[in-house]
């Protein structure tokens, strides 16, 4: 078996960083740790999205890393900072969540991923086919960690973080979207988390908590 | 061209106008004026592909067909009248003191830009665009839903937001994968997603990819179509937001996302030659029409019960796209223009209804009839014509639905046939003593805007007892084109 080019390795071993820090996050409770995640999470794709776009010479997929890096590593992140001191929640954890449990679902789900991918992988033929599988992982483990979340703002990570792994998805089947999908994709995330910051004001101020099992009074049906 | 630049253009300046402006006097009419000249702007371009066909302008990137310029021009024209009842509606909120000034400023202009992201998903020729503006009108909806920030409005549009935004992140993905399979065919760029070339090579497109496609678009687009087991924010957002935003959630809404559906079902259809598509929308779209209807007779809140008639009519409308052909495509339009028609002006009478009772429990509506006979009648006549009675347009459309269901999918006809018998006899048992019911409760002087509602309703009884042979002609075209 020929060896890999370089590059090709490189983007690899970045996508499996992707998928460590998918399974990181899914196991961390601690909110601000999960911040830092994320954006080392965006620092991931920036790069390999930089190496695609160097290995392959398309010079669109460097807007795309700019892009990722202004919005995922530096913008986000010091929103979510902002937001989880002024909401002081710094010292919040997670106490329900059953890391065991959860990691071995988050397994079973990475199985199910790559099984899936590689009908379509083998009809890609870009350098990054390979991670396809990886990419539909993060973005599983991304929603089973909003499923297993009851606080707010992990929530919102979860969300994002499927982002990056939609986008991740993006750059390794076919060398990103067009510029202009690509834009709006990026003006909606940071609208979506700009509209969200207030939410969570709005929902403290009403729950006093941002915990999210006090969201329950509408129920299927509602009998009262 | 010019007049897809001022159905695009009104209401996107109209939302910077009143976001500049402010809470004034004013500013519901400048909101009435700006839905009205996108209506106008609508016509305009309706009476020109009507006249000239299909337009395809601005480098690919905005096409119309009579497909979706039937529902462009739905879409202004319920916006609009719409925008004429949220007048009176918002000025006794605000009365209420339920709403503040700048609670104001954000509606008005959430309003018009949500027209926008509707009429930019419906006009544009990208699929990822198409997946943006969908994902903008969601980022609207949240704000307008959450208006009030009560406990109950919050809920709804936080869980709105998390369910939507999954969903609708399943749909990029979906969109990926579409331009991951004509990226092959169409070359790398801005071409390979633009809905008219994917149409042009679509018997080519990669069949196991696009199948996997459909499957994330149809669950993507499919949650804020409202389809069961994917509705759980839809009576949410329904109840606890402002009356006017329910009614374009139902009547516009669920449809703009029902068109991405068909969009790309066509597509998968061309490249598939099997009944995958469609069997999926059936099944779908059938599940949606039962647990819907089950689902009527728990209600207590109104707006609630309206919320799961719409799932139940979004099913029908799937149900019907999913079986294909000549009459049921052509039963799937018509129905989806009923139903938009019917259930906006159920909800403006509800809107006063509730006003006027101070509740949206429906133990404690009664005797509406009394209170205010026109929103009484108004009620009492919009139930009886989304439940299919004729000689309103919704029998119509549902008729033609069964009819080929028993030709088509004789399997589906009971359960159909039983689910609309069910939400019948939920629905009736539910709005009869809400509106002849006794009550104590004094006759208010206050006047209701009842001039959407009946002209709503007029339009739904015309379509049921006779369609304009141009509409007919022009549903017969749209209902071709997606096969």
């Amino acid at each position: 078996m020929e060896s890999l080019p370089l590059y090709a390795q490189l983007i690899n071993l970045l996508a499996s960083v992707l998928l460590l820090l998918a399974f990181a996050m899914l196991a961390q409770r601690r909110v601000v740790t999960l911040i830092d995640l994320f954006a080392a999470q965006g620092l991931a794709l920036a790069c390999s999205t930089a190496i695609v776009a160097y290995a392959t010479a398309q010079p669109h997929l460097y807007f795309s890393t700019a892009i990722t890096l202004v919005l995922k590593v530096a913008i986000l992140p010091w929103l979510l900072h902002r937001l989880v001191q002024r909401l002081d929640v710094k010292w919040d954890v997670e106490g329900l969540i059953n890391v065991p449990t959860t990691m071995i679902v988050g397994l079973v789900l990475v199985i199910f991923s790559f099984n899936l991918a590689v009908p379509i992988s083998q009809l890609a033929n870009t350098v990054t086919r390979a991670t396809l599988g990886i990419a539909m992982a993060t973005v599983m483990l991304s929603f089973l960690m909003m499923i297993t979340r009851r606080k707010a703002i992990p929530q919102v990570i979860g969300f994002l973080s499927m982002e990056n792994g939609l986008f991740f998805a993006a750059t390794s089947a076919t060398y990103g979207m067009p510029m202009v999908v690509e834009l709006g994709i990026a003006l909606d995330v940071l609208v979506g988390m700009l509209i969200l910051g207030v939410f969570f004001f709005q929902i403290r101020e009403q729950f006093d908590s941002l915990d999210l099992k006090h969201m329950e009074k509408l129920k299927e049906g509602e009998a009262e | 061209m010019i007049e897809i630049l001022a159905v695009l253009g009104f209401p996107l300046s109209g939302a910077a106008v009143l976001a500049a402006l402010g809470h004034h006097r004013i500013a519901p009419k400048v909101n009435v004026a700006a839905s009205l000249a996108t209506f106008l702007a609508a016509a305009a371009l309706t009476a020109r592909v009507v006249s000239e066909g299909p337009l395809l302008v601005l480098d690919r990137q905005f096409f119309v067909d009579p497909f979706n310029v039937f529902l462009v021009a739905l879409t202004a024209f319920i916006g609009f009248t719409t925008s004429l009842f949220s007048q009176p509606y918002m000025r006794i909120e605000e009365e209420h003191k339920r709403l503040s000034s700048a609670r104001l400023r954000l509606y008005h202009s959430m309003f018009q830009l949500f027209s926008f992201t509707m009429l930019l998903a419906l006009l544009t020729n990208n699929m990822g665009i198409l997946w943006v503006a969908m994902e903008a009108a969601t980022l609207t909806t949240v704000l307008l839903v959450s208006l009030y920030r009560s406990p109950a409005s919050l809920e709804a549009a936080w869980k709105y937001f998390i369910l939507c935004g999954v969903g609708i992140a399943q749909a990029l993905f979906g969109t990926i994968l579409l331009y991951f399979a004509a990226e092959k065919l169409l070359g790398a760029g801005g071409g390979a997603l633009l809905w008219t070339e994917l149409d042009g090579v679509k018997g080519q497109l990669g069949p196991t990819v696009l199948s996997l496609a459909f499957v994330f678009l149809l669950v993507g687009y499919g949650t804020k179509v409202g389809l069961v087991p994917l509705h759980n924010w839809l009576p949410d957002a329904h109840a606890e937001g402002p009356t006017p935003v329910s009614a374009v959630l139902s009547g516009l809404l669920l449809n703009v996302a029902l068109y991405a559906v068909v969009r790309c079902k066509v597509l998968v259809e061309g490249a598939l030659q099997t009944a995958f598509a469609n069997n999926l929308m059936m099944g779908f779209g059938l599940l949606s029409v039962v647990v819907a209807s089950l689902l009527l007779s728990r209600q207590k809140d109104i707006k609630r019960l309206f919320a799961y008639s719409s799932i139940e009519h979004m099913g029908i409308i799937t149900f019907a796209f999913g079986m294909g052909g000549m009459v049921a495509n052509f039963a799937g339009l018509l129905h989806m223009t009923v139903h938009s028609l019917t259930k906006s002006a159920i909800f403006f009478t509800v809107g006063h209804a509730t006003q006027k009772t101070g509740t949206q429990v429906m133990d404690d509506i009664r005797g509406l009839i009394t209170i205010s006979p026109l929103v009484g009648w108004g009620l009492a006549i919009g139930s009886l014509a989304i439940l299919g009675m004729p000689p309103f347009g919704v029998f119509a459309s549902e008729f033609l639905v069964l009819t080929t269901a028993m030709r088509e999918a004789p399997w589906a006809t009971p359960f159909l046939l039983g689910a609309l018998g069910l939400a019948f006899a939920a629905v009736f048992s539910k709005v009869q003593p809400m509106v002849f019911g006794e009550t104590t409760a004094r006759r208010l002087p206050m006047r209701p805007s009842m001039l959407p509602v009946f002209a709503h309703l007029g339009l739904v009884l015309m379509l049921g007892l006779w369609i304009p042979p141009f509409l007919a002609d022009w549903y017969r075209q749209a209902a071709r084109l997606i096969g």
